[in-house]
């Protein structure tokens, strides 16, 4: 299957830049990006992507199986890294996706050099001696929620909304549908984001890093930021003065800021 | 009551212009501020970051919670369950920045004593005379009655998805029990038939049905084989009864007279004997005997037939004739029946074959009208004689892949042939 048709890869930028990639995490899709991308772009070659079950990637391509672990969204960045044969690229990943680089940078570390953490978290659920935010009481109450919010979503809708290369003229009317996902795809993508504990896998990350982290986040909450930059030796932890889980659209100018500033120290 | 001319005081009178006063000025008292208040609805604003700086009335009385403790000192997601909060952050919140205002979301406020309220919330930003985004102003619509018939809407799609599983899974099952049942009325391998070569072939017209069709090949001391092929009149767990019942029979009654209508006889009397009254079963089979010769490398067939379609022979020069049987009856039917024999001799290179008229009756053409017929298999039949057994069936089973959809009947097939050149040894071909 052709890649760049399964997870709908956009590539902007400066072709003989060094490959950004810039991934999404659990709720929408490469979209989210849009205030990033402007920044990066001068200088670098900009990779966005939809992993499969999410935004407009080829749904015939999901698999429950593959999706229930964090392995199979980094073997996503793994193949999407290997279709445009990325060498060295900063791999930016946003919330749970900053753990789906750690996993894909250590299975192909030529192609991975860097990583970018925006709001991290290596685990949601509390355990001894760690605040993740929630208790597994919590996420079940997230999947119900889900679950509520997508009786409006029909499946009539998802060629619409989902890949659909034969027909570009639809893109303008999809802008505005671009968090609407398949419910089974969402709550599978939901379980494992949320029941995922991958703070073991932090020490194997030996590329330069930097974690970016919000003053007032209700998913990865003070302290998670912290936990991850103690556990990267040599990574830079830079906390945006922002509230929510997502700086890059509450605050793009810090974020950005933040990013570039790090690209320019990378060698 | 009187009522004096030039006096009227309008259609009301006079109480009824007071009342109408009345409600006038209450209009004019429930100003922006009063509907604001206390509109069936809540409303609330907030800083970009979730500060509320504004609550109504409405929002703080299902919250159950006081303005003081509010504004400024709470922020948006404060007022939603952890799962509203996931929500709210991973897509209201994204959804919002992005387009500037979102609608219709289903999220869950907290309420006092740890109840919680399903309400609908739409929000949109407000933005300065420059357009720099101020506040985010937010519709909260009580949900508890729609989300209940919801319930019972996610209820019932889950009860007819489970039931959709559930008739899946008993369908395999039932494919699985019947796939069993079947191979149960056919032989596993065909015997090995010293200087000879024989293959076979079963294909059932549908996954979900036992078919009626049937054959078999058994050695019956010294260089003889017996074999048999036939088709009992319908199809599903009846059809079956009467395909093992005459499978056991056949294989019974060559044993002890090996005589090709005998047998016959033999099937006839029992089956019409257990299915005498109301639910007649019959079926049409071939039935016959080969001798092969070592020294000559021939082989003699003597065949009996009731009411079966004719057997072909396949020579090797590349002919191909039906052997008539004609006249002979429906095995079961009659209290004594007759049947039609015939003989021939293969020689080296020559092949028998039988089949079912699932085969000849299946449905050709564009529009799936016409039939196979008898013409176009001893065609096909003489395009491939001089063939081996097995290359013959593979011919044939490639043949009934063709028919797809037009092939409605289940078919059975069984070919016997005398190797071209001396064979090493004995070779069979199965095709199941």
């Amino acid at each position: 299957m052709e890649i760049e048709h399964r997870n709908n890869i956009t590539v902007v930028g400066d072709p003989q830049g060094r490959p950004v990639v810039l991934a999404h995490g659990f709720g929408c899709d490469q979209n989210m990006w849009r205030l990033t991308v402007p920044a990066l772009a001068e200088k670098h070659r900009v990779v966005l992507f939809d992993y499969v079950g999410s935004g407009r990637s080829d749904p015939s391509a999901f698999s429950e199986d593959r999706y229930a672990s964090l392995d199979g969204y980094a073997q996503d960045v793994v193949e999407v890294c290997e279709a445009l044969d990325l060498r060295d690229a900063v791999f930016v990943g946003h919330s749970v996706s900053a753990m789906t680089g750690v996993l894909a940078a250590d299975a192909v570390p030529e192609r991975i050099g860097a990583l970018v953490m925006v709001a991290p978290s290596p685990r949601y659920i509390d355990d001894e001696g760690y605040r993740g935010g929630f208790s597994a009481g919590d996420i079940d109450e997230l999947l119900a929620s889900l679950e509520s919010n997508y009786l409006g979503w029909s499946s009539a809708m998802a060629p619409m909304i989902m890949g659909n290369p034969e027909r570009p003229e639809l893109g303008e009317e999809l802008t505005d549908s671009f968090c609407a996902t398949d419910p089974d795809m969402a709550r599978v993508f939901a379980r494992t984001t949320f029941l995922s504990d991958s703070r073991d896998d932090l020490e194997k990350v030996t590329v330069p890093t930097l974690v970016l982290e919000c003053a007032q986040d209700v998913i990865a909450p003070r302290g998670v930021g912290a936990f991850v930059h103690r556990a990267i030796p040599g990574s830079t932890l830079v906390t945006l003065d922002t509230t929510g889980h997502c700086p890059h659209l509450s605050a793009p100018e810090a974020t950005n800021e933040a990013i570039t500033g790090f690209l320019a120290g990378l060698r | 009551m009187m009522c004096r001319a030039g006096q009227q005081s309008g259609p009301y009178g006079a109480d009824d212009e007071e009342a109408a006063n009345a409600s006038f000025a209450a209009l004019l008292e429930d100003g922006a501020e009063e509907l604001y208040e206390n509109a069936p609805c809540g409303y609330l604003s907030t800083l970009l970051d979730g500060t509320v700086v504004k609550i109504n009335a409405t929002l703080l009385g299902w919250l159950g919670l006081e303005r003081e403790e509010v504004v400024g000192r709470m922020r948006f997601t404060d007022l939603l369950t952890v799962g509203g909060k996931l929500y709210h952050e991973t897509h209201f919140a994204p959804l919002l920045r992005m387009r500037g205002e979102i609608g219709g979301i289903a999220l869950e406020m907290k309420q006092a004593g740890d109840k919680r309220m399903p309400v609908l919330v739409s929000s949109a930003v407000k933005h300065g005379e420059g357009g720099q985004p101020l506040l985010i102003r937010t519709t909260v619509f009580d949900a508890r009655d729609r989300r209940a018939y919801e319930e019972e809407l996610l209820r019932a799609r889950k009860a007819a998805e489970e039931a959709r599983r559930q008739a899946e899974a008993d369908r395999a099952r039932l494919q699985q029990a019947l796939a069993v049942l079947q191979r149960s009325l056919l032989p596993d391998t065909l015997p090995a038939i010293p200087g000879m070569e024989t293959a076979a072939h079963y294909r059932t017209a549908s996954p979900d049905r036992l078919g009626g069709d049937f054959y078999d090949v058994f050695p019956l001391g010294g260089t003889r084989f017996a074999f048999f092929l036939g088709d009992v009149c319908g199809k599903g767990p009846e059809a079956a009864a009467v395909t093992s019942l005459t499978r056991y029979t056949l294989r019974a009654a060559a044993l002890h007279d090996p005589d090709p209508v005998s047998v016959l006889a033999t099937l006839n009397e029992v089956l019409h004997e257990r299915y005498t009254g109301g639910d007649p079963r019959y079926c049409t089979v071939v039935f016959g005997i080969v001798d092969p010769d070592p020294e000559s490398g021939r082989a003699a067939v003597r065949i009996a037939s009731g009411g079966h379609p004719p057997a072909l022979v396949l020579r090797a020069d590349g002919r191909a004739d039906f052997l008539p049987t004609p006249g002979g009856l429906l095995v079961g039917i009659m209290p004594a029946a007759s049947f039609a024999t015939a003989a021939t001799t293969l020689a080296p290179g020559d092949a028998l074959l039988l089949y079912t008229d699932g085969l000849t009756e299946a449905r050709t053409g564009e529009d799936r009208t016409a039939l196979y017929g008898d013409a176009a298999l001893r065609a096909f039949a003489a395009d491939h004689a001089g063939e081996p057994p097995g290359a013959v069936m593979k011919a044939l089973a490639d043949l009934l892949d063709g028919f797809g959809d037009g092939l409605d009947d289940d078919t059975a097939l069984l070919a016997l042939g005398v190797p071209s050149r001396p064979a090493p040894g004995p070779a069979t071909k199965n095709t199941p």
